[in-house]
């Protein structure tokens, strides 16, 4: 039992008392969760809504009657095949870099002894208090001598060198809950780190890395600023940036908005749905750093 | 446990063993460090690639006048003479963005603090309300600035229903340069239940024995979350703040999508000035100037709390060892 329910079983023995503190603890809850769940009621219903339904005050809950036609005239004004396909090149290849190299390098920082190990990882777990701003301008001039602008080498390119610092410090603090044993028992039958690496940790590590590999999908699928950067063609263009430009284009157009909207955060609340046990797992991890 | 003191007895040997000649070492040994190298060599690379070079680069550049495409053109400190004496959007982006951090970072980290305490009274359908919870911070940002336009919209938007609902006067939000700033703090609590999750994951986390203890020594509910619950998880409120600062700094896409900076340049946050110079102007030295006033700025703000709050940080390894 959780340490608040404790306090009511405890301190309420009168069941009344307890049974108010329940009441309430739900109650606050059950509001919090509407609170929060009333943007997305707005979003989905403005989606299927008529345009005569939108501009009526006050504003009406359920659409009537439901116009799916939303959804295919704005994906087909954004032209949104092109831009997922588009947007899952650039998640898929940015997820695979980041799951091969963190977990590449977070073994020899967790596995391996060897002087200055500890320096080297202290220095590169500080470069994530740094704010990604400074960054920009300078690997924007690199990339454009590099000729790399408006391709989606910029975006995809770097965390294949590391897989992000925050992602190797994650992986590296699971991989240290490993018995060392394991790989011990493997050396002595002859099997080489790297066998070790692939054979032992990267299975073992297997939720880890698959937690970490969903939250780098979601950030590469959700992204703007980077393609906003580096992305200037139109057939090149993420989702972020279509609907990014929509939004400018069709400012009064919400039920075409909505539904684009809805559109590109649907795979993205599926993903979490789908993998919510690696999700807490990451999450978990993530408080681990304390 | 085990494993760590091996490592510090080891480690504690290697300023010993350094100055010798590396043949002293054993085969296996230097077989180690050489692959312990190889390991790593992607991230170092990058480090260096990525992180390094361009800092130097950036540095170089803050002292330029540069448009990218005719030759640049060292300026000495004048970057950073016009931005702090030269230019008012300046100070205005400074005082915008540090508008929305004063408010949005600490109210976003009490938010989400307080539901992660309420999901871990062993409520029923606690993932339920998680998955509520954490929906909105899965929430794309530009799906989320249009959405959020639309809620704020004068005439029919939701957010006018509710003030009239409730006989308050409607607003114009994010037509109005004084009820904007407000409009975005509240969107941005919006998404607290990104914290709401790692909170709990910690609270959930903190040994019952502790709390067992606790009321067997007579503490009550107060005593045991101001003396157990908030000790144990002030690491990750600690860590919550620190990242919460430097992010919100670097707000971008609401003022960029929703606003464009304005009214009359009431969410003309920093980094929309910053990127407005560096690529719709391409002042790239001026942008970079900006850049590391901004990181100079998030270094000793980020070195104050350290100081000021790092020291009510509990941390319970360093009790163990």
């Amino acid at each position: 039992m959780s340490h608040l329910a404790r306090t009511a079983s405890r301190r309420y023995r009168n069941p009344w008392r307890r049974y108010l503190f329940r009441a309430t603890l739900h109650a606050t809850l059950i509001a919090m969760g509407v609170a929060f769940c009333v943007p997305f009621v707005w979003l989905v219903g403005s989606s299927l809504k008529e345009p005569a339904q939108i501009w009526v005050y006050p504003p009406e809950w359920i659409p009537h009657p439901v116009r799916w036609a939303n959804y295919t005239e704005a994906l087909a004004k954004i032209n949104f095949l092109r831009l997922a396909l588009n947007t899952l090149t650039v998640s898929v290849f940015f997820t695979l870099g980041l799951a091969f190299s963190a977990s590449f390098c977070a073994y020899g920082f967790a596995k391996l002894q060897f002087p200055g190990r500890d320096l080297i990882f202290m220095v590169l777990l500080s470069t994530t208090m740094l704010p990604g701003i400074v960054l920009m301008i300078p690997q924007f001039i690199m990339f454009k001598y590099l000729g790399w602008i408006d391709t989606y080498l910029p975006l995809i390119v770097p965390v294949y060198f590391g897989g992000g610092a925050f992602n190797t410090f994650l992986l590296r603090q699971f991989y240290r809950t490993i018995p060392a044993e394991l790989s011990d028992a493997a050396r002595i039958d002859g099997c080489s780190e790297f066998g070790i690496y692939a054979r032992i940790i990267l299975p073992l590590a297997k939720p880890a890395l698959t937690a970490v590999s969903i939250f780098g999908f979601l950030f590469a699928w959700n992204d703007f600023m980077g393609p906003l950067i580096y992305i200037n063609s139109e057939a090149k263009k993420t989702i972020a940036l279509g609907l990014g430009a929509f939004v400018n284009v069709y400012q009064t157009q919400w039920n075409w908005l909505m539904a684009a909207s809805v559109t590109m955060t649907l795979p993205t609340v599926l993903i979490f749905l789908a993998a919510q046990r690696y999700f807490v797992q990451g999450i978990v991890l993530t408080g681990m750093r304390g | 446990m085990v494993e760590r003191t091996c490592e510090m007895r080891r480690e504690a040997h290697m300023p010993r063993l350094a100055p010798r000649p590396a043949n002293r070492l054993s085969g296996r040994r230097r077989r180690e460090i050489a692959l312990g190298y190889l390991f790593i060599s992607p991230a170092i690379l990058g480090l260096v690639v990525w992180t390094v070079g361009p800092l130097v680069f950036s540095i170089w550049l803050a002292f330029q006048d540069w448009d990218i495409v005719s030759t640049a053109r060292f300026v000495g400190l004048e970057n950073f003479r016009t931005a702090l004496f030269g230019d008012e959007f300046f100070w205005i982006s400074l005082w915008v963005t540090f508008k929305y951090t004063i408010v949005s970072v600490p109210t976003t980290l009490t938010v989400s603090f307080l539901l992660a305490l309420l999901l871990n009274a062993n409520v029923r359908g606690m993932p339920v309300y998680r998955t509520l919870f954490y929906m909105p911070s899965l929430t794309p940002a530009v799906a989320g600035a249009a959405l959020w336009k639309w809620i704020y919209n004068p005439e029919y938007g939701l957010a006018n229903y509710f003030l009239r609902q409730l006989g308050l006067p409607k607003l114009n939000w994010l037509f109005d340069p004084v009820w904007v700033m407000p409009a975005l703090w509240l969107m941005n609590l919006w998404g607290a239940g990104g914290g709401t999750v790692i909170f709990l994951a910690g609270l959930q986390g903190v040994p019952k024995e502790y709390y067992d203890a606790a009321s067997i020594d007579g503490a009550n509910a107060w005593g045991r979350f101001r003396h157990i619950t908030i000790p144990m998880v002030s690491p990750i409120i600690f860590y919550n703040l620190i990242i919460g600062i430097i992010n919100t700094f670097q707000v971008f896409t609401a003022g960029y999508l929703m606003t464009n900076g304005g009214p009359s340049n009431a969410t003309l946050f920093y980094v929309l000035y910053l990127y407005r110079n560096a690529f719709k102007w391409l002042n790239m030295g001026y942008a970079s100037a900006l850049a590391w006033i901004l990181f100079l700025l998030v270094l000793v703000v980020t070195m104050f709390v350290f100081k000021y709050i790092g020291q009510m940080v509990y941390y319970q390894e360093e009790i163990r060892a």
